[in-house]
């Protein structure tokens, strides 16, 4: 089942078209990625999901009903622009936002003292925000955007700002959640954590869709038929078959050739390779996300 | 209700500041003060005041004997030399020296008074009307006019303005009316701007802060606007009510120390114990007059109006400073928008002295209906008594305008919250109406 619908999603600012006919689906359990360009649509995306913003035409279907304001209990979002309140006490405040999604004042207090426990931070509870530094902050508030238990989380660029304890930190948080049964929809510039963690993506240029699917789909289709071997040579040189093409050869210290070779067949590859040496690894060497953005987007601007 | 939390929140975190609790509380103080100030000072100033010796060198020896001794004056007649006179006060033997030099027509017009420190401005007026007495006496004299025909003649005219109205004819104090107007102009001026401004400052806040996509993803933004506004417009009220229950408490207690003071309780009661009391008949006119002042106000009717003018000036203007708020990034540059705004609010105030003069003009009457200017120019109509269908319109009027500015303003506040780095115009505002 799918936990969240979007279909043909229509945003206009002004003479703008900053979402042109998005429609996308998000299985249940599963970690989705928003990517594309600043000022793609991202987050105008993300503020409807939010029903912060309305979409001019086209609709949302959560765990197959329509979106509507009582579905706020059921969304966690972590803005891209995110703060508290610089005078509040730390818990004061998160039982505040708490209590705004919908958890009773005790209950809230409850969840947050196990959160305040598990990231071992009690001693926080009476501190201003002001207090704290901004990677204590972060901490705050992701506790407050998943202290309700949504079933849909989502998060605007989850990792800038963040230092690389706090993103390691959100990565673990992210994946156990998700473990939990909670969807995860996040967008971000931040590739390797795209193909760490997510397992649909999106990517949106100029308010349109440019590509959809799973990491490992989208990665097969973009690849390039490229192996790198790494070959211990029986012989000086070695010989390959025509049918293949090595694009380099490289020889290093240890007496390892390292050849990168081009070719639709991996198996007869392997059987014209393993008689020219012991073979020590054989890969096939697929895209970076990174490289399939950047030609997408480059080219989509062309 | 997502709003009541909102509120509580809104309401909470300004009354449990310290800058509330200190202002709360001093500010019944200042006000019994300024109520009490004066006749602590006309009692007790004379008090503090030593007696004072004053030398008097007549040389046209009409006014030997003339300068009465009072509880503050002592008038000492000597027959020296000026320099000499003047060398003694200099020495401090005497605190104040009058000189009146001796002229040909034998009726002196000047007089010189010397000192080493400046003499009670009551010493020089009672030396120049005792002079004035016995010069004018004299000249009546040597008229052949007898002073006391004069004195027959003199007569004081006492005029009284009644008002009437419906139920009863009322004695009406201008003065002390126009006195009452300016101050409960000044003050819903004053309350209006400032909670106002604390509402601007609360959305500014908040977009600073970036904490404001939070909270709207979790309430719609008319709720965060109407609970700030609403916490906030209860902050006012405690307050006020805190200082109501606390100055009247002060005066209460001042009052039993001193009597002759107690401004709150009913005029006709107390001026009856005067009556009965007070032996003085100069004093028992005059206060009985001031009880006739406190006695012809309507007190009660001008706190409901305060309140009713309060609560829809202040609606109106936080919906419209909560607008501004959302629309720009930092508090500096609120100022192109709130300076207009603050302008139309302090038209009454400025046109004060003519509002009072002529409150029923109808410039008074169109000032105390437009919404803008209304809570300002009802307050200094009021004390001089205001018909009811007027108020009821004004007011009826004050709060659709606050409903429409409050619809119109969390339409602004709605694009505007989510808007950083972007320098808001007017222009840019009207367009965010319309979207």
């Amino acid at each position: 089942m799918n936990c969240l619908e979007i279909n043909n999603v229509c945003k206009t600012y002004g003479t703008k078209r900053v979402l042109d006919n998005i429609s996308i689906t998000v299985p249940q359990r599963s970690i989705y990625g928003l990517l594309g360009p600043n000022g793609a649509g991202k987050t105008t995306l993300i503020r409807i999901l939010n029903q912060i913003t309305m979409p001019d035409s086209g609709n949302i279907l959560l765990n197959g009903q329509p979106l509507s304001p009582t579905d706020i209990s059921n969304i966690g979002y972590l803005p891209e622009e995110r703060g508290l309140y610089k005078k509040m006490k730390v818990s004061e405040q998160a039982i505040y936002l708490a209590q705004l999604k919908g958890l009773d004042a005790r209950e809230a207090e409850k969840r947050l003292r196990h959160w305040f426990i598990k990231f071992e931070i009690q001693n926080w509870w009476d501190k201003k925000v002001e207090e704290l530094s901004k990677g204590m902050q972060q901490k705050v508030q992701f506790i407050v955007t998943v202290i309700h238990e949504p079933k849909l989380l989502i998060f605007d660029e989850p990792f800038s700002g963040f230092d690389p304890i706090n993103v390691n930190l959100l990565k673990n948080e992210i994946l156990e959640l998700r473990d939990k049964g909670a969807t995860i929809l996040f967008s971000t510039h931040n590739m390797a954590s795209v193909e760490e963690l997510c397992d649909n993506i999106m990517l949106i240029n100029h308010g349109q869709k440019i590509l959809e699917g799973s990491v490992y789909d989208i990665k097969q289709q973009y690849k390039s038929h490229k192996f790198e071997i790494v070959i211990r040579p029986f012989k000086e040189a070695i010989n390959i078959p025509d049918n293949h093409t090595i694009l380099s050869t490289e020889r290093d210290a240890n007496g390892e050739m390292h050849i990168m070779v081009s070719s639709t067949q991996a198996n007869d590859l392997i059987t014209d390779v393993i008689r020219e040496g012991e073979i020590v690894s054989f890969k096939e060497v697929l895209p970076s996300m990174n490289d399939i953005f950047i030609n997408l987007v480059s080219s989509s601007n062309n | 209700m997502k709003i009541g939390i909102i509120i509580k929140r809104e309401y909470l975190t300004r009354v449990k500041k310290r800058s509330f609790l200190i202002l709360t509380l001093l500010a019944p103080l200042f006000f019994a003060a300024i109520m009490f100030l004066p006749a602590i000072l006309m009692e007790n100033s004379e008090k503090f005041d030593q007696k004072k010796v004053i030398a008097v060198r007549d040389e046209s020896e009409l006014f030997l004997g003339k300068f009465e001794n009072t509880d503050f004056n002592t008038f000492i007649y000597i027959d020296k030399d000026l320099d000499e006179a003047k060398t003694l006060v200099k020495n401090g033997e005497y605190d104040g020296l009058v000189y009146i030099p001796g002229t040909k027509l034998n009726v002196p017009v000047n007089a010189e008074i010397y000192s080493v420190r400046q003499l009670p401005m009551t010493l020089v007026t009672h030396i120049r009307a005792t002079m004035k007495n016995v010069v004018e006496h004299e000249k009546l004299m040597a008229s052949g006019i007898d002073p006391a025909v004069v004195k027959a003649a003199s007569t004081t005219i006492n005029v009284q303005s009644i008002r009437m109205s419906e139920d009863a004819e009322k004695e009406s104090f201008s003065e002390f009316e126009f006195l009452i107007g300016i101050l409960l102009c000044t003050l819903i001026y004053f309350v209006v701007f400032l909670f106002s401004s604390q509402v601007m400052r609360g959305v500014i806040e908040e977009k600073t802060n970036r904490i404001i996509e939070v909270i709207v993803s979790s309430v719609k933004p008319f709720e965060l606007m109407m609970g700030k506004i609403i916490g906030i417009g209860l902050v006012g009220l405690t307050q006020f009510l805190i200082w109501v229950v606390l100055t009247l408490a002060i005066a209460g207690i001042g009052s039993t120390f001193l009597p002759t003071q107690d401004v709150f309780s009913t005029g006709t009661v107390m001026s009856e114990q005067i009556t009965e009391t007070a032996e003085n008949s100069d004093t028992q006119a005059m206060l009985k007059e001031v009880f006739n002042i406190i006695d012809s106000i309507n007190f009660k009717t001008i706190l409901w109006c305060f309140l009713l003018y309060f609560l829809g000036g202040y609606f109106l203007y936080s919906a419209i400073f909560a607008g501004i708020g959302s629309a720009v990034d930092n508090e500096t540059d609120t100022q192109q928008f709130v300076t207009p705004i603050s302008l139309i609010l302090i038209i009454p105030l400025i046109c004060s002295g003519f509002i009072s003069n002529a409150p029923d003009s109808s410039f008074a009457v169109w000032l105390s209906m437009i919404p803008f200017t209304s809570p300002l120019a009802m307050m200094l109509r009021i004390p001089y008594g205001v018909p009811i269908w007027q108020v009821s319109v004004s007011v009826a009027l004050l709060f659709i305008t606050f409903i429409i500015f409050t619809w119109l303003a969390s339409k602004v506040y709605r694009t505007g919250i989510l808007m950083y780095g972007k320098k808001a115009s007017w222009k840019e505002i009207f367009k965010w109406i319309k979207y």
